[in-house]
């Protein structure tokens, strides 16, 4: 069964120029363990459907099951409680907390799923992304690439099965780009995650097992490396 | 859950954003809590001494003696008895004359409670043993250096020469010596007699003191009861000092409003605090959504670190608070006659409740809003939640106000009546505040370029302004009013009254004295002092219905209907007499049975042209007609009486003269001579009291301004939840101003516009406001001229001007100490 699954899913906004879609039809299905990057033009709707298939926004239609769990039938709170341990998420823009430090920002999520010792887990997973000395630093005393591996540490702390990226490297430099992405993948292949990655950047995709392109919201899979069975109907 | 939104608090609290909430919750608590501490006291103290206020367990009280056969019927049942008898008189040391408050007392008084003393003023206290001998008196020091006596030396009062045994120190039926202006004169029953100081209608209170087994003392109780004659009242500690139980209840019922004056301004501080937090929260709160957190989550989180606050920053206000009402208590020292009791824990409840109710209903809508942060805003920052529905915000904030304002005054006509008025007030300052910034604005072409930034920034966060220069304008018009509008007020009232106005009553002149008096005061020049006469009687029935206290629901009139009325006689309207309805009776008519009422009064009691007063005087009734009102000019220092009848009506009763007279400074002599000719007349130093109730009066205003510091105080708060709301946007558009070119100094006196600008509109509403109230205070209240004071329109603008500007700078100071890089960075 595919950890992930879209069926139809479309998304229009009424604006006063008229309806707009900007998702139209996309269907996809990942099984546990792949890494899939979802490329496009700005403004094609990836970040869209990044947000629709982690549960953050709702379909205009179509259906999302996460888990094996039909994200329609839960209202917000019970998307919430099915992401809670087991969905984990990098930005482009970092996203940390401001008022917490290194450590604690990586803890959240661990508290968040109730985890016994949240500080011991936080700071093997830190120790990990090579911060363990910068741990009690705020987000505002480290360098861009600093804080966005703070936020790989905290998207992994929770061991989460999918691990949603928005433009993990859009803010960094090209060196310290390819060190994230360096990092992203490796800790991708020994937790076994399922990765879905939007981004613009070729050299990021190419690290994916598969290739998701979207033009004008709609999708098509741009190099299927297994085909085990029609995956994408655009 | 509960620690982890503790350690959430103190995480942000390290980062430095919940500081300004913290503050003004603890400015909020601190006042609330100050007053609360100090009112504690003094309910302490006046519990403490409850039973020992009466100095017996039971006490007849009345203008005659009670009958020995009573003190007989007492002492069969083994009641322990004593005697008092109080009355006011003056005493004569050589030239000098000083009126004390005589209390002749029997041997085994008190009964509860003991008399202390000390042999020299000042000196070590002790029990005293015993009442003063026979031919002895004990003074309070007062007296002794009014008079340049020592212990030892002697007086004469009325007909009698005394020794000064004894310096006494306490009393314990004296209570508070709140009001009471006279210094105490302690002398032996026994020697009464021999003073010849009580006439007929002589000014006494007696009193019959029982003390014992209750069941003993409740047989005696309805046995005298049932005995009870006219004016006679059973007390018990329960009925000790109401006057003084009231007085407590008002200045605590005032001094509450005063501080939620503070606490309502906190709220605004509050509020802008919390939806800096709450805005500064959205990411955060998304983050958590999209890591898995539900609403309710987020709510709680919230919620229970809000609590923590408020519990922690209550507890801080509620320390400050028992600090401050120490000054307060000092402040009132020497009103009291004991040293103040510790408080009790009470206060720190009502703080903490206070706290919490301010946070809640100021902060809440901002913090609820945190939960509907939609999850897909950590990739479109753009995403926000509805923002709080105005009626949420508001109507959340005048529901607790409106508890917190019912919880002080206990009452919901004051509760209402307060609250109309405040908002009206409000709004009608919160137009001109806005019309004031708008004019600003108007400048804004013919200023340089600092001062052109500064203004933009009013006039662009026109809303914020409004409520800064609000919140300072408050403040500044309260002080204003204690200080420059109340010192008008009194010079008017002082320079209304003529230079010559009476300074001496004379009171207790026996109907065979009159003649001789007038030969005494015209020997010496003072022609103008006429004796009126006066009766003593109750009112028993109005129109043949009997009248008791309880007919009427108003204080005064029940006041006035229970105590014996001054009836005079009089053929003509006397001087500051104006007939406002009916005639006064034809010259010459003698012994009609009409009277003529004053106004104020009549109003009061609900009485008309034409009805009919019943009047028992001494043992007799007389019934009269109302024939014509009058107003009377209270505060001309004559003698004025409510109730006045034609001359011969009152014939044949009990009558004493009363007249009033000024002394030139430099004839104080002949107050001495007067006391050594008429021995039983009470003379009444109006000087010494007007003195002494100035005195009180300067205290009570002094406590009144302290607690109106917190006010500012508030004031500031509210600066400083302005300033830190708009820190982020002001960090940037200096970052860009300094980019393109401007100076450190530049920076600098752009905010000092702003702040010195907005302080001078909060100063100039203060003034407008203070005159305003000052106008109708004069008009309305005290009808009199009301003197235009340029004063409060220097004084207020400068004020608001320099606090504000210098605060507000030092608060904004981070805009000029951050190299300009960083802030482009970090925003």
């Amino acid at each position: 069964m595919p950890i992930i699954e879209s069926q139809n899913l479309t998304k229009q906004v009424v604006s006063p120029e008229g309806t707009l879609t900007i998702l139209d039809n996309v269907s996809l299905a990942l099984d546990a363990g792949e890494a899939c990057a979802i490329v496009g033009a700005s403004g094609s709707g990836k970040s869209t459907l990044l947000g629709l298939l982690a549960g953050l926004d709702t379909p205009t239609s179509g259906r999302v099951r996460l888990d094996g769990i039909d994200l329609g039938t839960l209202d917000e709170d019970g998307r919430a409680r099915l992401r809670a341990g087991r969905v984990g998420f990098v930005f482009q823009s970092f996203q940390l907390l401001p008022s917490l430090t290194a450590i604690e920002n990586v803890m959240l999520p661990l508290e968040l799923a109730g985890e016994a010792a949240p500080a011991e887990a936080a700071r093997e997973v830190l120790a990990r992304v090579g911060l363990a000395d910068r741990a009690g630093h705020y987000p505002s005393q480290l360098s861009g690439g600093e804080q966005q591996r703070v936020a790989i540490a905290r998207a992994f702390a929770a061991r989460p099965k999918i691990l949603f990226a928005d433009e993990p490297t859009g803010n960094l430099d090209q060196a310290t780009g390819a060190r994230v992405t360096e990092l992203l993948f490796s800790l991708n292949r020994e937790l076994a995650t399922t990765l879905v990655l939007v981004t613009h950047d070729e050299s990021l995709a190419r690290h994916c097992t598969r290739r998701v392109r979207l033009e004008a919201g709609r999708a098509q899979e741009a190099k299927p490396k297994r085909v085990r069975r029609p995956t994408v109907r655009a | 859950m509960l620690r982890y939104a503790l350690r959430a608090l103190r995480r942000n609290w390290r980062a430095g954003e919940l500081k300004v909430l913290a503050a003004a919750l603890v400015i909020a608590v601190a006042s609330i809590t100050s007053v609360g501490f100090f009112t504690d006291r003094v309910r302490l103290a006046m519990s403490q001494q409850a039973a020992e206020l009466l100095a017996a367990d039971l006490v007849v009280a009345a203008g005659q003696a009670a009958p020995a056969e009573w003190e007989q019927h007492a002492q069969a049942l083994r009641l322990r008895t004593a005697r008092t008898a109080s009355f006011p008189s003056v005493v004569l040391a050589g030239d000098n004359a000083q009126l004390v408050d005589v209390k002749a007392v029997s041997a085994d008084y008190p009964l509860r409670g003991a008399l202390r003393v000390a042999d020299e003023p000042f000196g070590a206290e002790r029990v005293a043993s015993g009442i003063p001998a026979p031919g002895t008196v004990w003074v309070d020091e007062r007296l002794l250096g009014v008079l340049g006596l020592r212990v030892g030396g002697s007086i004469e009062l009325g007909a009698q020469r005394f020794g000064i045994a004894q310096v006494i120190t306490f009393e314990p039926d004296r209570g508070g010596n709140l009001f009471s202006y006279a210094p105490r004169l302690l002398m032996n029953a026994a020697d009464l007699e021999r003073t010849r100081l009580l006439g007929p209608g002589s000014r006494v209170s007696h009193g019959l003191l029982l003390a014992g087994p209750p069941e003993a003392l409740a047989s005696v109780r309805t046995w005298i009861e049932t005995r009870l004659r006219e004016g006679e009242r059973v007390l018990d500690v329960r009925d000790a000092r109401p006057e003084l139980k009231t007085a407590l209840e008002r200045a605590e019922k005032f001094l509450g409003l005063a501080a939620l004056v503070s606490v309502v301004l906190a709220g605004v501080a509050v509020a802008t605090a919390a939806r800096r937090y709450s805005a500064r929260h959205l990411d955060g709160a998304a983050v958590m959504r999209c890591l898995g957190a539900t609403q309710g989550f987020i709510t709680r989180l919230h919620f229970l670190e809000m609590l923590w606050l408020g519990v922690g920053a209550s507890l801080v206000g509620c320390v400050i608070g028992f600090a401050a009402q120490e000054v307060l208590a000092q402040l009132q020292a020497g009103l009291f006659a004991t040293q103040l009791p510790a408080p009790s824990l009470q206060p720190v409840l009502v703080g903490m409740l206070t706290g919490l109710i301010l946070l809640l209903g100021f902060a809440l809508p901002a913090i609820l809003r945190l939960k509907s942060v939609p999850p897909a805003r950590v990739l479109r920052r753009d995403l926000g939640p509805l923002p709080a529905s105005a009626l949420s915000v508001y109507g959340t904030a005048l529901a607790a106000v409106t508890a917190l304002l019912f919880w002080q005054a206990a009452d919901i006509k004051l509760t209402a009546t307060v609250l109309a008025g405040a908002m009206v007030t409000l709004l009608v300052l919160m137009l001109a505040a806005f019309a004031l910034v708008r004019a600003l604005n108007l400048l804004r072409g013919q200023v340089g370029v600092a001062w052109r930034y500064g203004l933009a920034n009013i006039a662009r966060r026109a809303q914020g302004s409004v409520t800064q220069i609000l919140a300072f304008g408050l403040g500044i018009m309260v002080l204003l009013l204690l200080s420059l509008v109340r010192s008008d007020l009194l010079a008017a009232w002082q320079s209304k009254l003529p230079l010559d106005a009476p300074n001496q009553f004379v009171i207790n002149v026996q109907p065979d004295q009159v003649q001789p008096m007038q030969a005494f005061f015209s020997a010496r020049g003072l022609k103008e002092a006429r004796l009126h006469p006066m009766v003593r009687g109750r009112l028993t029935a109005l129109n043949q219905r009997p009248v008791s206290g309880a007919d009427y629901s108003d204080d005064r009139a029940r006041r006035l209907v229970e105590r014996e009325f001054n009836l005079s006689w009089s053929a003509q309207p006397p001087e500051g007499n104006r007939i406002v309805a009916g005639n006064w009776w034809a010259e010459g008519a003698r012994g009609v049975h009409e009277v003529s009422v004053e106004k104020g009064l009549a109003e009061t009691l609900g009485l008309k042209l034409g009805d009919a007063l019943t009047w028992r005087i001494a043992d007799r009734e007389m019934t009269v007609t109302i024939t014509s009102l009058r107003s009377v000019e209270w505060d001309s220092f004559r003698a004025n009486f409510f109730v006045i009848a034609p001359p011969g009506l009152l014939d044949g009763y009990p009558a004493t003269f009363i007249t009033s007279f000024h002394l030139p400074a430099e004839n104080r002599e002949w107050l001495a001579q007067l006391v050594r000719a008429f021995p039983n007349v009470t003379l009444i130093d109006v000087d010494a009291i007007m003195t002494k109730v100035r005195a009180i009066m300067d205290r009570v205003n002094l406590s009144v301004q302290y607690v109106f510091l917190f006010t500012l105080f508030a004031g500031l708060t509210v600066l400083y939840s302005a300033i830190q709301s708009t820190q982020d946007e002001r960090l940037y558009e200096s970052a860009l101003l300094r980019t393109l070119g401007a100076s450190r100094a530049h920076i600098l006196k752009g905010l000092a516009a702003e702040f010195v600008a907005i302080g001078l509109l909060a100063g100039l509403l203060a003034a407008f406001a203070a005159n305003l109230a000052g106008l109708v205070l004069a008009r309305q209240v005290f009808h009199l001229d009301y003197v235009f004071d340029p004063w409060l329109w220097i004084a207020g603008p400068a004020a608001g001007a320099l606090g504000v500007g210098l605060f507000g700078i030092f608060g904004a100071r981070f805009v000029l100490n951050r190299p300009p890089l960083q802030s482009l960075r970090e925003l």
